[in-house]
């Protein structure tokens, strides 16, 4: 049993079985994004380290508590950091590009549900 | 229905995705090879072999101790976050145990992605505060004679641990033997025992 002071609730224990890699899609599409860029020469791995680390402390200052399931939360926020900082894209233009995906959430349009099979033979 | 802060960063997500991949800085396939390879190909069965190998064929053993990432690399071990490695071994008057105090850098090609609690600010605080504390919640007991080392892992060095082959294993080839090298084992907050293992 861990004690109190030991692996915050919600954690998997210490040891324990596997955990999947990434608990949501969008994680894992962070998390390629950020090695793609650094494998195509955008950016070194301490350049990486230095902005995430800078957004981790940051997310303590601000009160969270950093247990892990935030991560990918932190790790987002620096992938935009260093997307701006080495002026992949601007500012403007991902805002604009936010609010186009808003409005156009995936496969509303192009995929239209149908509830008959589409092909019998 | 998923949460809304979900919906919001999911979407974040998807638009610097199709941005980035609208200017051709990055390619769609390239990001589903590396999702790929980071779900099922990379893990700490990859460490496992390097270890089993280590305690099997001691020339080998003396190239990981010497110069890690050269030894690693000749079992196919190499990339991001593997580009300086050094072995710390343990023995019967030594164990070792990495963390890395700022952030969550962790060798990826040998062992995967790290767990959640290794990239959590109790284990990164306390791994350094109180070490045994942290191995005893590990169900690791060690003798208090025996020294504990711990190793900060940085975006420039990654650690892994040499953990000591079980008692009882002699007769064992490699194969076998790496299936009795689990992950935290090679976090050195485990140890490989004769019946432990797990590492997939």
């Amino acid at each position: 049993m861990l004690p109190e002071t030991g692996w915050p609730s919600g954690m998997a224990p210490p040891g324990g079985g596997p955990s999947p890699v990434f608990r949501e899609p969008w994680e894992a599409q962070a998390f390629a994004l950020v090695v793609a860029l650094h494998q195509a020469g955008h950016f070194t791995w301490p350049e990486w380290v230095a902005t995430i680390s800078a957004e981790i402390r940051q997310a303590q200052a601000d009160g969270d508590p950093d247990l892990g399931p935030t991560y990918y939360r932190h790790w987002l926020a620096a992938l935009e950091k260093i997307v701006l900082a080495k002026t992949l894209a601007g500012n403007s233009e991902l805002r604009l590009r936010r609010m186009e995906c808003a409005a156009n959430p995936p496969g509303k349009h192009d995929h239209p549900a149908r509830r008959e099979p589409i092909r019998v033979v | 229905m998923p949460a809304p802060h979900t919906d919001d960063i999911a979407l974040r997500v998807r638009a610097i995705e199709s941005l980035l991949v609208e200017k051709g800085l990055v390619q769609p396939a390239a990001l589903a090879a590396i999702v790929e390879t980071y779900e099922t190909k990379i893990g700490p069965h990859n460490g496992a072999q390097v270890v089993a190998r280590a305690w099997t064929d001691p020339a080998f053993k003396a190239r990981l101790l010497s110069d890690a990432t050269a030894a690693i690399a000749e079992l196919g071990f190499s990339g991001v976050q593997g580009e300086d490695m050094v072995v710390v071994e343990n023995t019967p008057t030594v164990h070792n145990m990495v963390v890395c105090t700022l952030c969550s850098c962790y060798p990826w090609p040998t062992l995967g992605l790290p767990p959640n609690w290794y990239k959590s600010a109790p284990y990164r605080a306390r791994a350094v505060i109180d070490p045994r504390g942290v191995l005893t919640e590990f169900g690791v007991e060690l003798p208090p004679e025996k020294e504990v080392r711990v190793w900060d892992s940085n975006a420039e060095l990654r650690y892994l641990v040499l953990p000591e082959r079980p008692a009882g294993t002699e007769g064992m080839d490699a194969a076998a033997l790496a299936a009795l090298v689990s992950r935290d084992a090679m976090i050195g907050t485990g140890v490989a025992t004769s019946s432990s293992g797990a590492a997939r």
